[in-house]
């Protein structure tokens, strides 16, 4: 296999595990998870700043 | 609802994004520093159309093509973390944040990938020039990608050019040239990308030193070693200048995390630098204990470093755990300075801050108005020490002050012995003799390594230095991160360090298989 050839192999395998794997399954967006609207998310994040005080 | 913090998820998630980060800064800077070069020996090419300096640049591009392809994407992982394990943090700067990683996310999609394609599959297809044209504009792209992130780090570092809104609790930007200009920006994208040049530098040195002990390709090493030692001497030296413009800039908006870098606990006026030095492994703020059970200083250098004058107080961690000092950077009459609070004070000016967001968020869910503007101004006015209100204690805001002292003295002790090696390496290479230089060659290759340590360790200086801050002042580590459970933290960490070993494994194999081929088709012409 060519350098070329295989740094291609190397970059889609990487991304794919990026993209597809971690992404889905390990790194899930925690406010968009679990809140719709951003009003929703702002009520959150100011309750937590205020209650870990 | 109220989330419960599992503590250990703090100390996991800080460990994920130092182990991700250090991983994705062994790739970046031979990105940035050997773009260039390669563009520089491809402008060589071109104007004396030697067919050897082609061979050079296709040589090194290909170096430079493994590692970019290795490194692409490690950084998007460190954007995930931060929509997962510290989502508070990307809420509250989400505004800020949100401009300079769009436009490198841009600049680096659309600059970089378009002309690395024409650089990478361009020969022959388009003209000399227009090829060269997309050798440079690569390495300007990708170290204008760059730019933004240490713009969005250094925002981190002294957070400027922005206003916090109660309504949406994230700091909104209300100054885009306040942030992008900040002189903590300035000086820390220059001293980054300068490295960068630096790690560029050695590497092309250390490989073509280990072509001249194999005697092979003996034409090709020295042309590489001709250009990377003058780029790496300019670099260098500039590096060390930008360096020198990053701590004065934390003298003044990061005052501990200097102190660290010194181990300075008890300030004084006229400070000197310690060149070298064993700190007191069982010191603590406070105990009156001597710092250091060895140091070698250079009087007043710090003072001169730090606020430019040989006389200046530097405050050392007790000076800014208990205040009342004043600062020496503020250009104002002596009658009229202001002492520099305490810690003490600080967490209830913080706890002031909290507590005006509470009554704000009650007041206008009632619909008091009144009470809803009282408490804005009261959030206002304590704004600047909010992160304050949520530390426990005033030795909290002492980051570790070993690993930030040890790191920055061997980054400077690698930075100076970086000039002296470019120096020499200039020296026998202009007297036509360092390819008989055997002990130098040898040191050219093993100085590979002392660039990407000198690197790494100054980003722990960085990012060490300004714990337990995320934001400066504002957020605090505890009140950053995201209420999940510390196992799936643990999880990802270990997937990260199984995965990003396997793809530094994969690029040094690919890389030295490379070099062990050589250049095609000649070199020793």
């Amino acid at each position: 296999m060519t350098v070329g050839r295989k740094l291609w192999v190397i970059i889609l395998i990487k991304l794919f595990i990026i993209f597809f794997v971690l992404k889905i399954f390990f790194f899930p967006n925690f406010l968009e998870s679990r809140f719709q609207s951003d009003t929703e998310k702002s009520d959150y994040v100011k309750e937590q700043l205020i209650l870990r005080e | 609802m109220i989330d419960q913090i599992d503590l250990s998820m703090v100390d996991w998630a800080r460990a994920q994004f130092a182990l991700t980060a250090i991983y994705h800064w062994l790739f970046v800077p031979l990105t940035l520093g050997l773009s260039f070069i390669v563009a520089i020996m491809e402008t060589v090419y071109v104007r004396t159309g030697n067919p050897e300096w082609k061979k050079i640049t296709k040589f090194w591009m290909i170096l430079f093509g493994i590692n970019f392809a290795i490194g692409i994407a490690t950084g998007i992982i460190l954007e995930f973390q931060f929509g997962t394990n510290w989502s508070n943090y990307s809420w509250f700067v989400g505004d800020i944040f949100g401009a300079p990683l769009a436009i490198e996310g841009i600049m680096a999609f659309f600059l970089e990938s378009t002309f690395i394609a024409i650089m990478f599959f361009g020969w022959n297809k388009v003209s000399k020039g227009f090829h060269l044209v997309a050798s440079w504009l690569t390495a300007i792209g990708a170290n204008l990608s760059a730019l933004w992130i240490l713009v969005a780090n250094a925002w981190m570092q002294h957070p400027v050019g922005m206003e916090f809104n109660p309504d949406t609790a994230r700091n909104e930007m209300i100054n885009f040239w306040e942030v992008l200009f900040s002189p903590m920006a300035v000086n820390k994208f220059l001293h980054t990308i300068s490295n960068g040049y630096v790690i560029a530098s050695l590497f092309v040195i250390g490989i073509s030193a280990w072509f001249l002990l194999n005697k092979r390709h003996v034409l090709t090493a020295k042309r590489s070693i001709l250009v990377a030692s003058i780029f790496g001497i300019i670099t260098s030296v500039f590096l060390a200048f930008t360096g020198d413009g990053s701590a004065y800039t934390i003298a003044q908006k990061q005052p501990m995390k200097l102190a660290a870098m010194e181990g300075l606990y008890e300030g004084r006026a006229g400070a000197g630098l310690v060149a070298f030095g064993i700190l007191e492994p069982s010191k603590k703020p406070g105990d009156g204990k001597d710092p250091y059970l060895f140091k070698i200083e250079v009087p007043r250098l710090l003072s001169i470093l730090g606020y430019r004058n040989a006389n200046a107080f530097v405050p050392g961690v007790d000076n800014i755990i208990n205040g009342g000092y004043t600062p020496w950077f503020e250009n104002i009459p002596e009658e009229e300075k202001e002492m520099t609070y305490s810690v003490a004070q600080k967490i209830e000016k913080g706890k002031l801050a909290i507590s005006a967001l509470r009554d704000y968020k009650t007041a206008s869910k009632a619909g008091d108005t009144v009470l809803a503007k009282i408490s804005d101004q009261k959030l206002k006015e304590n704004f600047s020490y909010f992160g304050y209100g949520y530390l426990s204690r005033p030795e909290s805001v002492v980051p570790n002050v070993q690993l930030t002292f040890y790191s920055f003295h061997l980054m400077v002790m690698l930075g100076m012995y970086f000039i002296l090696f470019f120096i020499v390496v200039l020296y026998f290479l202009n007297k036509g003799t360092v390819e008989k230089q055997r002990w130098l060659l040898w040191i050219a290759l093993w100085t590979i390594p002392l660039g990407y340590l000198a690197s790494q360790a100054g980003w722990i200086v960085a990012e060490v230095g300004r714990q337990p801050w995320v934001i400066q002042d504002l957020l605090p580590t505890i009140a950053a991160v995201s209420a999940i459970e510390s196992a799936s933290v643990k999880t990802t960490f270990w997937i990260f360090a199984a995965l990003f070993t396997t793809l530094l494994i994969a690029e040094v194999m690919i890389m030295v298989r490379q070099i062990k081929t050589g250049p095609k088709d000649g070199g020793n012409k």
